[in-house]
């Protein structure tokens, strides 16, 4: 299998009856995705989209055997439905939510923290475009008729820069195993690091790009982890040559406040680690093709 | 958000921080009538500006008697100063801080930040104080100590104590101290502030512990649950485009080149950025119009771009995701010809409906450049952009 979703992997959406969640609900079992119901609370028992609603995610756990959850609740609310969604026994969950308070998010990773790691839930995201396992499970809000199946894992911050990518990867005829978006918030779920670790153990995945940013620490820790523990190649793209220190560039977390957080410091970082760089972000996808070409 | 130096000094006050008598004014006689009010025979007259470095540029004004206080005034109010940390546009001051005089005996550091990667809040501190703490960094690394907080029991007071030790306090202080310490963390955590920086954190001449200079940032995405502190808000203090934008739910960064943006997406967005500059040209702006970009979204990204008036050649680049590119490109059609466009306009379609998006470009007999890829949509932007220049000479 790719990772954290396939075809059987069994979906509920929080936030479900709302306008977007019920667009991109729609858009998901258009796809394939195999969603099994969705969470409102004070609508339980009722039907929609020709799937059950639940009051909480404890029920759909126990009633559709959910494994894992979209959350669209708004900002002020959705560190709660994460919790919720851990605490129910949900294995992975992607947050889309936008705007979500840094001290929330703080919380929510003290609380994932808590659970044994065997029944940790896995968070990606939040304000992410989600994770999509081409042909087979999209978790998410991107175009799934850009991603084609194949042996490329992209984990990336942002949304439409990633499509950028599955997009000159497909103008290549080169295929996704699956996507991961981390979200462009300073504190998120999974890092870049923790899903280089699955794509390593995924036999599906032969080489790895990573798309990332200015701010934070997360990109050079994931070379330095692929430098020490991976087999597979890694491919990196580095956004914001031309951000001004000090200055948040849309995405909460993309901001240059520190030493080594610019993307030339970063990009030089990666290349003493041996990762390989796409010198511009047109070139994301002949670059991937020259890493598979050499495999 | 940031906020100005005596909004953090009257947030912390309520904390428990002790800080030195003062009081705002907003004219020179406002000025003279705070230092009267306040006893003692020395006044600070403090630029209230949203930045830290104001002492270097003449910001901070140590006053002896009442008409030096008018005279530091007078000169201040209205100016516009340049920091370190302002840019060269720099930020209008346009109210004074007038507060009595301390007597110094030392300077400390103290500050609380969001570590992103330690997911926690880190508090700093040195016991040596008054310069910037980035300068402090590289010459004395060792100086400054970190305490990290864990988010789900907040910070103990043996740490506190810990921190009143790295400050270099003596017994007598400690207990102070760690009131101050938990009182600024308290203050940060229940504010949803990401910043709080005393520096200095001085001893007076008394042995007290004052916060003699307080900065504070908050969580922007916080800000629906933190009214109070949202009305604390300064838009002078802002660049006006990024406020304008943000108004209309815009994201925007104005930079100082002469190629204008408008892309969906922050990271294809800098990606784009980075596209121009690889190809000989520089940005206008940063500009993210969302993922929802209607006609009349579309519109009013086009007018931001188009106020700034260094902007030569403009690019359009929208990965069509949730959209649909023929939307995207009646809406450039749209406000193209609402606007009356004076400089060339690059347009880079992908995604949902590419085709149907290209035709109504195409259709619509406009002079739009159009581009297939980012690396051709930036190089015509930049050959564009030297066509223009070219024509001024």
């Amino acid at each position: 299998m790719a990772i954290f979703i396939d075809k059987q992997t069994r979906i509920i959406v929080q936030g479900f009856t709302g306008k977007i969640g019920s667009f991109h609900a729609q858009d998901m079992i258009n796809y394939g995705s195999n969603v099994v119901g969705g969470i409102t609370p004070g609508k339980g028992g009722q039907t929609h989209l020709d799937r059950p609603v639940f009051n909480t995610v404890k029920e759909a756990v126990e009633q559709q055997g959910a494994e894992a959850s979209i959350i669209f609740v708004p900002p002020a609310y959705a560190a709660d439905s994460i919790m919720e969604a851990a605490d129910a026994g949900i294995k992975y969950c992607v947050a889309i939510t936008d705007g979500i308070p840094t001290q929330d998010m703080m919380r929510v990773k003290i609380y994932l923290s808590r659970f044994p790691k065997e029944k940790r839930m896995i968070l990606t995201g939040p304000n992410c475009a989600g994770t999509i396992s081409p042909g087979k499970s999209m978790l998410g809000i991107m175009p799934g008729h850009i991603y084609i199946p194949g042996n490329v894992g992209i984990v990336g911050r942002s949304g439409t820069l990633g499509y950028e990518a599955a997009d000159q990867m497909k103008a290549l005829g080169i295929g996704v195993s699956t996507s991961v978006g981390i979200g462009g918030d300073p504190i998120n779920g999974s890092s870049h690091r923790d899903i280089l670790e699955k794509f390593e153990t995924d036999p599906e995945t032969k080489v790895v790009v990573m798309i990332g940013e200015i701010g934070g620490p997360q990109e050079v820790e994931a070379g330095i982890f692929a430098k020490e523990n991976m087999s597979k190649p890694l491919v990196a793209y580095i956004a914001g040559l031309t951000a001004p220190k000090g200055r948040r560039m849309g995405h909460a977390g993309a901001i240059i406040s520190s030493t080594g957080e610019s993307a030339a410091e970063k990009v030089e970082i990666l290349k003493e680690l041996g990762v390989t760089i796409s010198p511009t972000p047109s070139a994301m996808g002949e670059t991937v093709a020259s890493v598979l070409a050499k495999l | 958000m940031d906020i100005h130096e005596y909004q953090a000094k009257q947030l912390l006050a309520e904390y428990g921080i002790k800080i030195a008598e003062g009081g705002l004014a907003y004219s020179p006689e406002d000025a003279v009538q705070r230092s009267r009010e306040i006893a003692g025979n020395v006044w600070v007259v403090k630029a209230q500006i949203h930045s830290g470095g104001r002492g270097k540029v003449g910001g901070v004004r140590i006053c002896k008697n009442h008409d030096e206080v008018a005279q530091a005034a007078e000169d201040l109010l209205g100016k516009r100063l340049v920091t370190l940390q302002t840019g060269p546009a720099g930020k209008v001051c346009l109210r004074l801080y007038v507060e009595a005089g301390t007597d110094i005996a030392k300077e400390l550091y103290l500050s609380f930040l969001v570590d992103r990667a330690h997911e926690r809040i880190v508090m700093v501190g040195s016991a040596q104080g008054g310069m910037e703490i980035e300068e402090l960094a590289e010459t004395n690394p060792n100086a400054i100590k970190k305490i990290y907080i864990e988010p789900a029991v907040g910070l103990q007071d043996f740490q506190a104590r810990e921190m009143a030790f790295i400050l270099g306090l003596d017994a007598s202080q400690i207990q102070h101290a760690v009131k101050l310490v938990q009182g600024c963390y308290r203050a940060m955590r229940d504010l949803d502030a990401n910043m709080l920086e005393i520096n200095p954190l001085v001893i007076n001449t008394h042995g007290e512990l004052l916060a003699l200079d307080a900065k504070m940032a908050f969580d922007d995405n916080a800000l629906f649950r933190r009214q109070r502190i949202s009305e604390l808000r300064d838009k002078t203090q802002e660049d006006p485009r990024e406020t304008a934008a943000a108004d209309r739910g815009l994201s925007y960064v104005g930079l100082d080149g002469d190629i204008g943006c408008m892309i969906n997406g922050a990271g294809l967005a800098m990606a784009t950025m980075d596209m121009i500059k690889l190809s000989g040209g520089e940005p206008a702006n940063f500009l993210d119009v969302g993922g929802g970009a209607s006609a009349e979204r579309t519109e009013k990204a086009f007018r931001m771009v188009l106020a700034d008036e260094n902007v030569k050649a403009m690019l359009v680049n929208i990965f069509a995701g949730i959209n649909r590119c023929d939307w995207i490109a009646e809406g450039v059609v749209q406000a193209v010809k609402k606007i009356n466009m004076k400089v060339p306009l690059i347009v880079r379609l992908s995604g949902t409906n590419v085709e149907q998006g290209r035709k109504i470009i195409e259709d619509s007999g406009l002079p739009i450049i159009m581009a297939n890829t980012l690396a051709e949509a930036a190089q015509k932007a930049v050959q564009a952009r030297n066509e223009v220049v070219a024509r001024q000479a």
